[in-house]
């Protein structure tokens, strides 16, 4: 052992609160390599570089650089280590110079405070010499496209000297001639000795640009192998294939009349001629992973976010929608992802929170004067139709666990009586108890011919829950699953860009 | 222990209230003329400029912004409804009058088109107003006060309905008024539910720039009805009235207990805030306490009262 590895991470194990992100997980990367990291979303794979990067320290398991046992204090020691991790979200200064963002914190300088300007732009167009890469050091930094951007970090991690270079995502916003050129960068950086390790939900690149692939799924390693043994499905069958629990309280509903229907939904660069339809007493699941548009196809739908293209109609009346009011009235309701920052107002009570949406039943006119004791009964009635545990409606909801703050966002919106809801994530960060409550009223709501679509990240909730699954992958649609036709293989080769008719297992 | 911590617990979340009472009592004993019958209507009628002020200001902070340009819009109305209230140019009192709130209405909409659709921030947006609509109060008055106002006029600020000063009278009108729509009506409720999270307020279907345009102008309103019994009060109209009066509603309802976060808060702690800055001043002077010495204790109430804001809001989380 040793010598053959760049680094090797062994045994590494992370705990949060209530769950195992990593569970004894081994990942070694042999220099000069280009390795990629795949799993779901929430597999681990980014928590696993975030105790590579120096940003978590796991609670078991030795991380050693070039054989040797080192412990990683925070991520500027983990600099100087040689790791350095190029974000998804790409962290800089937007109105200072390519050259003061590269250089911030570690400029040269003149008696220790003064910038030696001259010294660390040369360093620069050196770097930017050896790697083909012609960006102006002087420009700012909002002013350079994403992949630009992209360079500059890489730029960064060159000029420091790093060994390690992690990836998470790198292509996601770069069109094919940017990734074209990435790459040519990230073969030259391999061909030094370096070690790249390679984020991506894109199968394709992966079997482009890595020579080397390793699959976590739920916190635990289920693999290493080069990838000339690999194919693509065998990659997505490592990757899922969790066992499905019994928690889902799914129930045989009749199905009804089409509730919504939409056609050929767009919206900017998000979407792209989404097209599909809900109907009454049905579960219709959005399935994709981050950043596949399901988030946005439901903010267009109810209003949020603009529309370019399409018609959304329910009942099968076509709906004017502008502004999330319009949506609300037609019968809609949207329970949003996150809650704390779109779903609840955290410093105010139960009841405040429970009928902000729904003002207008227990108001008179001609003023809107609100009955005090119409908007108790209402709240009442929802904590509990929903068992929501509070020690009383006038309890800051900031107080309240994440379930029951959940059951809130929920109650919020049954009590306008929507004929069609929306629910992004329902299950997201609340415990397997609250979660298996969250699928019961579900069942109920959709017992009583409502339509639901749900999103998730989960797959197999997805796969307990819904009567048919949209795949998403980059905005657009890849098929509509049956229920009859669910595979998780299968509909991970669509979430990661194959076509529903083109997949063949 | 329990009991403690709730004893604790009351004494910090009204600790502003109880201040208030201690200093009552303490004026009462150290300062002979403080409770007397004269005093006391005095301290009221003091109170009726920045507690009118206040009560527009209260809509505002609560839905999560601040207005910096109501003393201008004081001056501003006031001077137009001065202008048509002269001895030699009177048109009827009632015409006058809503000449001046239009005025006030009107820079209230501009505000509030300003933060809410032009998505200026409230603090910079209103800072420019408070200049512009000076600037225009200076120009339509050339600079020069309105003197000779008809007694009608100078009666909204002087006169007394029994041994009650009208604009005490006013002021009660206009609380009650605020004080209904803010707690009793569903914009009142909309008004708390922008302050504590703008988007979920929107994603609820809350038609949030409408609503929040809408307490710039009534803002603007109290803003012009202030200024109207400012001047009828001292009978002149001047385009350089209050202007330190921005801050003095702004304190008055930080200090009553309202977040300059927004979503909390209400009249009835605005209206307490502006009689303890108002007491705090009269007994000061009653005191013989230099007004240098004044404007110390005053910025010391306001910074307890926003650190003591903080306090609460952190232990809640």
């Amino acid at each position: 052992m040793g010598k053959q590895y760049l680094f090797e991470m062994r045994g590494v194990t992370k705990v949060f609160p209530g769950v195992k992100a990593l569970d004894d997980v081994t990942f070694c990367v042999a220099p000069g390599s280009v390795h990629a990291l795949c799993g779901e979303n929430g597999a681990g794979k980014s928590t696993l570089m975030k105790v590579l990067a120096g940003i978590y320290k796991p609670e078991a398991g030795d991380i050693l650089i070039g054989g040797e046992k080192v412990t990683i204090i925070n991520t500027r020691d983990a600099m100087e280590k040689g790791i350095a991790m190029i974000h998804q979200e790409l962290n800089y200064y937007p109105d200072m110079t390519v050259e003061a963002n590269l250089f911030i914190g570690r400029e040269t300088t003149y008696f220790g405070g003064i910038v030696n300007r001259q010294e660390n732009l040369r360093q620069v167009r050196e770097v930017m010499e050896a790697y083909g890469i012609d960006i102006n050091p002087n420009a700012r930094m909002k002013e350079l496209t994403i992949a630009k951007q992209q360079m500059v970090e890489i730029i960064r991690a060159i000029a420091f000297n790093a060994n390690i270079i992690i990836m998470d995502e790198p292509t996601s916003s770069l069109t094919d001639h940017e990734i074209e050129i990435l790459f040519k960068i990230i073969r030259k950086l391999a061909a030094e000795g370096r070690a790249i390790i390679y984020i991506s939900h894109k199968m394709d690149e992966i079997l482009q640009i890595a020579d080397t692939v390793t699959v976590i799924r739920d916190g635990k390693t289920i693999g290493t192998a080069p990838i000339g043994e690999l194919t693509k499905l065998d990659i997505i069958r490592m990757m899922v294939g969790r066992e499905l629990e019994d928690i889902y309280d799914k129930r045989e509903i009749p199905v009804g009349e089409v509730k919504l229907k939409v056609e050929h939904l767009g919206s900017g660069r998000a979407l792209e001629d989404i097209s599909f339809e809900v109907r009454a007493g049905e579960i219709f699941g959005f399935l994709g992973l981050v950043g596949a548009g399901r988030s946005e196809t439901a903010e267009t739908v109810f209003g949020l976010r603009k529309k370019d293209a399409g018609t959304v109609s329910l009942d099968g009346r076509e709906l004017k929608i502008r502004h999330p009011a319009d949506a609300i009235k037609a019968g809609m309701a949207f329970i949003t992802e996150d809650r704390r920052q779109y779903g609840l107002s955290l410093i105010h009570s139960v009841r405040q929170n429970c009928v902000i949406s729904s003002m207008s039943h227990y108001t008179s006119t001609p003023l809107a004067v609100v009955s005090g004791k119409k908007e108790q009964e209402a709240t009442a009635s929802m904590i509990q139709a929903l068992g929501i545990k509070t020690p009383g409606q006038e309890t800051k909801v900031m107080n309240l666990s994440g379930g029951n703050q959940q059951k809130i966002v929920v109650g919020k919106w049954l009590l306008n009586k929507p004929e069609v809801l929306i629910m992004d994530e329902p299950t997201r960060g609340i415990d397997v108890g609250a979660k298996s409550e969250i699928y019961s009223i579900m069942s109920d709501i959709a017992a009583e011919g409502k339509a639901i679509i749900m999103i998730s990240s989960e797959m197999p909730e997805l796969l307990g829950m819904c009567d048919r699954i949209l795949v998403m992958c980059e905005g657009k649609s890849m098929g509509i699953f049956e229920k009859g036709e669910y595979d998780q293989v299968r509909l991970m080769a669509a979430a990661t860009g194959t076509k529903k008719e083109e997949i063949q297992v | 222990m329990r009991q403690q911590n709730k004893t604790k617990d009351f004494i910090l979340k009204n600790i502003i209230y109880i201040a208030f009472v201690i200093m009552l009592i303490g004026l009462s004993v150290f300062a002979k003329a403080f409770l007397t019958t004269n005093n006391l209507i005095n301290v009221l009628r003091q109170a009726t400029v920045v507690g009118v002020l206040s009560m527009g200001m209260t809509y505002v902070i609560i839905s999560g912004g601040i207005d910096l340009s109501v003393g201008s819009t004081m001056a501003l109305a006031s001077c137009i409804a001065a202008a048509y209230a002269t001895t030699s140019t009177a048109i009827p009192l009632p015409a006058a009058l809503a000449l001046g709130c239009l005025a006030g209405i009107l820079v209230g909409l501009i505000n509030g088109i300003v933060v809410s659709y032009l998505g200026v921030v409230p603090f910079i947006a209103t800072l420019g107003m408070q200049y512009a609509v000076r600037g225009v109060a200076l120009v339509y008055t050339s600079g020069r006060p309105i003197n000779a106002l008809t007694t009608a006029y100078t009666n909204i600020g002087k006169a007394y309905v029994g041994f009650v000063p009208v604009p005490v009278i006013l002021f009660i009108i206009i609380a009650l008024i605020a004080w209904f729509f803010l707690a009793k009506t569903q914009f009142g409720r909309y008004i708390y539910a922008i302050g504590g999270n703008e988007q979920a307020a929107l994603v609820s279907g809350l038609r949030v720039k409408r609503i929040k345009c809408a307490a710039y102008v009534i803002n603007g309103l109290t803003a012009a009805l202030a200024g109207i019994i400012l001047s009828a009060r001292v009978a002149v109209g001047s385009p350089t009235a209050g202007e330190t009066y921005d801050l003095l509603a702004i304190t008055a309802v930080v200090v009553g207990g309202t977040s300059n976060e927004g979503g909390t808060g209400g009249i009835l702690p605005s209206i307490i805030g502006v009689f303890i800055v108002t007491v705090l001043n009269n007994g000061m002077d009653l005191l013989g306490v230099s007004g240098y010495y004044q404007k110390i204790v005053t910025g010391v109430v306001v910074l307890l009262a926003v650190i003591i804001d903080r306090n609460n809001v952190n232990r809640n989380h």
